[in-house]
């Protein structure tokens, strides 16, 4: 059985836990980039981005990704999206394959799933007014100006924000927030089924980060939307996700129900990133750093597990063989080797700390 | 009474607010450089030397080209010549008004031209990216090599003499900062987030371009080249000043820089006055171009 194989047998057998046939199933999705050598000296260095990933996001759900910076969280956005073109791996939509003979067109995938991008100033047009962005779609979409700039005033409304006074305002004269609010309207403006929030509330302070989080989970229930979240702040990821999914240099480490990540989580870096996330209680604040350094350059990512150099519990199997993606009990999908009896690793056999 | 007041003045704001937004871009450019004294006094310099360069019969007495010996080198303020007579007698006014048409002529039609050759080029080259860039940029970078004013003598003196030869000449020397300019806006702009947006909603190439690329490409491209012009204009005044670019008895103010040039020692003022208006013109060129970027900066 080849690692491709059984990587997605992973994420499988969580989506046979749900009743509900799956609306985004991604198998296998690699991506490397070539970095570019000089003229004279080629060199033949790839990052690897995304690799080998496979997850399955399920209708109505919320299923957040979360990790490192450079752990490939906005490639993977960029590679669903059809943005940059992948390597390998398939992606089906409510079962049909995406840019196959016979499948969906990149042009009707782009009806179905739609983005928000983290930076709400660059994401906007700044010689349009707003309501021109918004209304960009269904017009590129067949819908003549007029209609196309009316639904634009209907989803001001929907994100809060009265069209008589924004509908004709520039990027630049919008606070963070508000131009987030017309980001949302953007993508919702094809009617899309699943919207990916690439760090879409990051970028906001507080106060307005929790409106928009607020205004999310509204507009999810009224147009019946899907969400893939991506998000460094593992709060917020808490707060709105049903499931997560943690990625370690372009890895899936671990995936589950969002309640059994936060409190049993099973992968080391899991743990520690959990560990790391701030306390509101001061009395119970991190003392020691869980992690120390940088990932690995991802050119040249460790052999076996991508984590083992970062991980106190790395032993010999860890750098001989990388650890599956393989589902326990709980609907918990998780790689690594400590997990697993017969792996190899000493701690195998023994009760997971939490 | 107070808070009646305090409220219409709010109301007041709010209309005002409202009637600003819901104005266009070039709109509102155009209102900030009404609003820009500096702009509006070179523009109107700028235009008031084109109507009397085109109607320069209405503004003259004296024929350009007839001069008379009797009348040599007249200084500034002479009865029936104010301005004076240059080295072969002839009325120096009438051989500026006249004067200007080739210059202005030379000053801005290659910037012009090269505008649309280069801008086209330099669109293209940062839109399409790979191969295609890699040909026109590298082909740019070739004639990149040379300074402008080494590349607009070398042409003219391929070519030979004269206004045509001239123009095409510092149309080919500007047109690869052109195209450097407008590639390097293109290709910055192409990858912005709201472009990827654009593209994920469906867009084809073209739509983008037309809806999201040009709008924010064109008005600095065009700034670019306004600053280009004065540029323009003292390179063919140095063209003609070398005897490469316009022929004599033509007047341009080049060519009668270099024809006074002998009578500097005699009458200075009459043979620094083309050069005072080649100084003007392209001093007001840029100005203008200053002010023209300002107004279009939409963060401001």
């Amino acid at each position: 059985m080849n690692e491709a194989g059984r990587g997605s047998d992973g994420a499988d057998a969580v989506a046979r836990e749900a009743a509900s046939a799956p609306l985004l199933a991604v198998e296998n999705l690699t991506k490397h980039f070539s970095v570019k050598g000089s003229l004279l000296s080629r060199s033949n260095a790839v990052v690897q981005a995304v690799d080998d990933v496979s997850f399955l996001v399920r209708r109505g759900e919320t299923l957040g990704i979360v990790g490192e910076s450079g752990c490939g969280k906005s490639t993977t956005a960029r590679l669903l999206m059809h943005l940059i073109a992948r390597d390998s791996g398939r992606i089906r939509f409510a079962g049909r394959p995406v840019g196959a003979a016979h499948g969906l067109s990149r042009r009707d995938l782009h009806r179905q799933m739609q983005m928000v991008f983290q930076d709400s100033y660059a994401s906007l047009n700044p010689r349009l007014p707003v309501a021109m962005s918004i209304a960009f779609g269904p017009f590129v979409h067949g819908l003549a100006k007029s209609a196309a700039l009316q639904r634009a005033r209907q989803l001001l409304e929907a994100v809060g924000l009265d069209p008589l006074l924004f509908a004709n305002r520039y990027p630049h004269e919008l606070s963070g927030g508000q131009r987030q609010r017309i980001n949302i309207a953007r993508a919702l403006a094809l009617e899309p089924r699943i919207v990916i929030l690439d760090e879409a509330v990051s970028a906001l302070d507080k106060s307005v980060e929790a409106q928009v989080l607020n205004l999310l989970a509204d507009l999810k229930t009224h147009f019946d939307l899907t969400y893939i979240f991506i998000s460094h702040d593992l709060n917020v990821v808490r707060y709105i996700s049903d499931r997560v999914m943690v990625m370690y240099l372009g890895k899936v480490v671990e995936i589950g129900p969002v309640h059994q990540i936060y409190l049993h989580p099973q992968h080391p870096y899991t743990q520690a990133l959990l560990t790391a996330m701030p306390s509101m209680d001061p009395g119970r604040r991190t003392l020691r750093a869980p992690l120390s350094g940088d990932p690995p350059n991802p050119i040249s990512p460790p052999s076996g597990c991508r984590f083992r150099t970062r991980c106190p519990f790395a032993e010999k199997v860890c750098e001989a063989v990388p650890p599956q993606l393989l589902a326990l009990q709980n609907s918990v999908a998780v790689a690594c080797h400590m997990r697993f009896p017969g792996s190899g690793h000493s701690r195998a056999d023994k009760t997971v700390p939490h | 009474m107070m808070a009646e007041a305090a409220a219409l003045r709010v109301d007041a704001s709010l209309v005002l607010q409202r009637a600003q937004q819901g104005k266009s871009y070039w709109r509102r450019v155009w209102e900030r450089l009404l609003d820009d004294k500096l702009t509006l006094v070179v523009t109107a310099v700028l235009l008031l030397l084109l109507v009397m360069v085109l109607f320069a019969p209405w503004f003259t007495v004296h024929d350009p080209y007839t001069g008379s010996v009797l009348r040599r080198l007249k200084p500034v303020g002479t009865l029936g010549h104010w301005l004076g007579t240059d080295e072969v007698g002839r009325d120096l006014w009438s051989r500026m008004v006249y004067g200007g048409r080739m210059s202005l002529l030379a000053g801005v039609v290659p910037v012009f031209l090269a505008l649309l050759i280069g801008g086209f080029l330099g669109i293209l080259a940062g839109y399409a990216g790979g191969f295609l860039n890699s040909t026109i940029m590298r082909l740019t970078d070739v004639l990149y090599a040379f300074p402008s004013i080494l590349l607009a003598i070398a042409i003219t003196g391929i070519l030979g003499s004269g206004l045509k030869n001239t123009i095409l000449a510092l149309t080919i020397s500007f047109i690869p900062p052109i195209i450097r300019i407008s590639e390097s806006i293109t290709a910055q702009t192409r990858h912005l987030d709201f472009v990827e947006a654009a593209r994920a909603s469906g867009a084809r190439p073209l739509t983008i371009m037309r809806y999201h690329i040009l709008n924010n490409v064109l008005g600095p491209i065009l700034v670019y080249a306004t600053s280009l012009i004065s540029i323009c204009i003292i390179l063919a005044a140095g063209l003609s000043f070398l005897g490469l670019g316009v022929t004599p008895p033509s007047a341009e103010w080049g060519l009668m820089l270099n024809n006074l040039r002998q009578a500097l020692w005699v009458s200075p003022l009459v043979a620094a006055l083309p050069g005072v208006m080649i100084f003007i013109t392209s001093m007001c060129f840029n100005l203008m171009s200053d002010g023209l970027r300002q107004a279009m900066d939409v963060r401001l």
